[in-house]
């Protein structure tokens, strides 16, 4: 029992990193239809940064969580920043083309700012500073620490906050216009151009902020990291339904706790048929199982190739 | 909206990757190694190219960087000795390749260096790139020294051109499965690797030894090389509560490995072998990494009469060794002394003597047995305290010091 609980609470932290990080695909998807492979990469810049910026206050003697704050500041500016200039120089020239080319861009961008990392953090692993003394608490037999709770609560925080922009203000209303027909919301005064730029901007900031995440919980950083985590986070906003917040929030969670469960119990469900390294299978069948049956994913809506 | 160009800033940046990518490349067009035969008079000097590959690129791109290095530092000292064979002074290039740890893009980089007409390769990092690889070195009929690669099958292949400086996994694994047993009292093994060939090959070796010595293995779990993250599979082996943790896998998987499972709290010993006996496992896992025992193939390298020389070296122009730099130092080292005893630079003239080698290098005495392992290979157990990889034990292994003829025996425990 205590195995089981200590795996959902593996899953769940997991889950809320795959959640954040796939908010940003969600976002961008939801508004233009397009599927930012650089966003991974965006999530690995955030990162980088604010080690950057820890490691350089590190020293003067500030309070570490203030340090910690500086830094999540300045990567989500820094990502905000990139996320825009990636709109503008790689997606912009391309908003009439054929959907296959801007995706190809995507991928394109991911390589170039890979390598860019590579060039200015250099090809070894980074040790992220622990700004947050970590308590462990342990809980009928299953043990968390504070730095998971904090992801699991700023997490829910983020989304919910998101969930507010996007359908409680202006430049939300503005948002779904773009979504529904961007012609018809151009018509009706809408800048459509300074509305999908606010999407990358947004979903760049979440990535930043998921980066810090990701850089606290693992205490190590790559300029390769992005990759995997990118590709993980689109899978969960597939399965929640790519395009819509919710679902991503969800398909995030799912993912994780699908991850850590399946890690864990595949080899005894199998009969030791199959092991531990089958768990990215086991989380790509549910994948496929759920699209079967619903093909715009769980919270996806029916019609339309946009949310 | 409908126009498509391509924005200023994007050929700029786009020129500027190309560029970088292939700075390393731009090697000059000189002689490939022309047969020996042609008139020794007419060409004072020559070229010879040694092909290095290693990942240079992704998670263990800093081993790569450092097999390389090493690889780099024995041409200039190589070049700096102005060899002459057959009566023409020798100037040797490396041409470093990037096989990103991947054995497709192994295979690629390998037959790119037969075409560039290399003499003789150094490398692959991985046992996993460097068995697919040594099938095309063996066509092209000129030797491949892995500095690293452990895995027993690299040289069971019959190939003639296959050799590596190194102990191999049945032999290492055998001393950590053997040493977690015996030493370390454990009666209950968790093991977990990679799924690379050289973490399973590794795993598999340990697995065997621990059983032999009275061990059980109570769980075997899997990760793979690019995960972080290891909750799920550590959850599963604190519930089996086992005595020791072994690893087979590299740095980067064992230091948030180890952060994790003082998380999760839990007490078992942590073993790993050469992937993870490294100066970055210690400054990925912090001090999750007081306590770990790991191994490595060869001898300390301050243990060796040439060995000081050698750090001082490499530590004064690239930093830090991390753990192959060496063995790549000895492997072109090994190379170069087959050509010159062939006095030929022509593969098919010093191949044979490459076998015949008997060099007092960095690492240790370098011979090699009928298949192409290093003969006697040592083994190094270490235990990391207070931030440092200290010796606890060596096992076999040749010194400068005791250069005298050894007796030929393969490790006991070898198979086939």
């Amino acid at each position: 029992m205590d195995t089981l609980l200590q795996q959902l609470i593996n899953g769940l932290t997991l889950g809320a990193v795959y959640a954040l990080v796939a908010l940003g695909y969600t976002m961008v998807y939801g508004i233009i239809g397009l599927i930012n492979f650089a966003h991974g990469e965006v999530v690995m810049i955030g990162t980088m940064v604010a080690f950057t910026v820890i490691v350089s206050l590190a020293g003067s003697g500030m309070p570490p969580l203030l340090i910690l704050g500086i830094g999540l500041l300045v990567s989500v500016v820094v990502c905000m920043v990139l996320g825009w200039a990636l709109e503008r120089v790689a997606y912009r020239p391309l908003r009439g083309a054929p959907r296959l080319t801007p995706l190809i861009t995507a991928i394109g961008m991911s390589m170039v700012l890979q390598n860019v990392a590579m060039i200015i953090w250099g090809r070894n692993y980074i040790t992220f500073p622990p700004m947050i003394e970590k308590h462990i608490y342990t809980v009928g037999g299953a043990t968390f620490t504070n730095v998971q709770m904090a992801i699991v609560s700023l997490a829910a925080l983020v989304m919910l906050g998101l969930i507010y922009l996007v359908h409680r203000t202006r430049i939300g209303m503005a948002m779904r216009a773009t979504a529904q027909n961007p012609q018809v919301a151009m018509l009706m005064g809408v800048d459509i151009n300074r509305v999908i730029a606010m999407a990358f901007i947004i979903g760049s900031a979440l990535g930043a902020v998921a980066g810090c995440m990701v850089g606290s919980y693992y205490e190590i950083a790559h300029y390769q990291m992005g990759f995997m985590l990118g590709l993980k986070a689109f899978t969960a906003a597939v399965l929640g339904g790519i395009g819509n917040l919710a679902g991503a929030m969800a398909g995030g969670l799912l993912l994780g706790v699908i991850e850590a469960l399946g890690a864990g119990y595949i080899g005894q469900l199998t009969g030791d048929f199959l092991g531990s390294h089958y768990q990215d299978i086991f989380a790509f069948i549910v994948l496929i199982v759920v699209l079967m049956f619903r093909p715009s994913g769980l919270f996806g809506e029916r019609e339309g190739d946009r949310a | 909206m409908n126009h498509v160009r391509i924005p200023g800033v994007l050929v700029v940046l786009a020129a500027s990757v190309a560029l970088i990518g292939c700075g390393k490349k731009e090697e000059p067009k000189a002689a490939a190694p022309a047969p020996v035969a042609a008139a020794a008079a007419a060409q004072p000097t020559m070229v010879v190219k040694i092909g290095h590959v290693a990942p240079l690129t992704g998670p263990i791109a800093h081993l790569g960087k450092d097999n390389e290095n090493g690889a780099r530092l024995a041409v200039d000292d190589a070049n700096a000795q102005k060899i002459v064979i057959d009566g023409k002074l020798i100037t040797f290039e490396l041409l470093g390749e990037d096989d990103q740890a991947d054995p497709k893009t192994g295979t690629v980089v390998a037959q790119k260096l037969v075409d560039a007409k290399v003499a003789g390769v150094v490398g692959h990092l991985n046992s996993g790139t460097t068995i697919p690889a040594s099938a095309i070195y063996n066509q092209a009929g000129f030797p491949q020294i892995s500095p690293s690669a452990t895995n027993p099958k690299y040289t069971q292949q019959g190939f003639k051109t296959a050799f590596r400086v190194m102990a191999n996994d049945v032999q290492q694994g055998s001393v950590v499965g053997t040493y977690a047993a015996k030493d370390m009292h454990a009666k209950k093994i968790a093991i977990i690797d990679d799924r690379t060939a050289y973490g399973q090959g590794l795993a598999d070796e340990v697995e065997k030894a621990a059983v032999a010595n009275g061990a059980t293995v109570v769980a075997r779990e899997f990760t793979n090389d690019k995960a972080i993250d290891f909750k799920a599979i550590l959850t599963k082996i604190k519930a089996k509560n086992p005595d020791v943790i072994f690893l087979g896998g590299m740095d980067a998987v064992g230091g948030p490995m180890l952060k994790q499972m003082k998380e999760l709290g839990i007490k078992a010993k942590f073993t790993t072998g050469d992937g993870g006996c490294s100066p970055e496992l210690i400054k990925l896992a912090g001090a999750a990494s007081e306590g770990v025992i790991c191994t490595q193939a060869g001898l300390p390298v301050d243990k060796l009469p040439n060995g000081q020389k050698f750090v001082a070296d490499f530590t004064s122009k690239y930093g830090p060794i991390q753990i192959y730099s060496p063995y790549s130092y000895d492997a072109v080292m090994v190379l170069i002394d087959s050509m010159k005893r062939a006095n030929s630079v022509d593969p098919a003239k010093y191949l044979p003597e490459v076998g015949k080698t008997a060099y007092n290098g960095v690492t240790g005495k370098i011979e090699f047995d009928e298949k192409g392992d290093i003969k006697n290979g040592a083994i190094t157990v270490f235990e990391i305290k207070d931030g440092k990889l200290v010796t606890l034990k060596s096992e076999g292994g040749s010194t400068a010091a005791a250069a005298a003829p050894m007796p030929a025996a393969a490790p006991a425990t070898e198979e086939k």
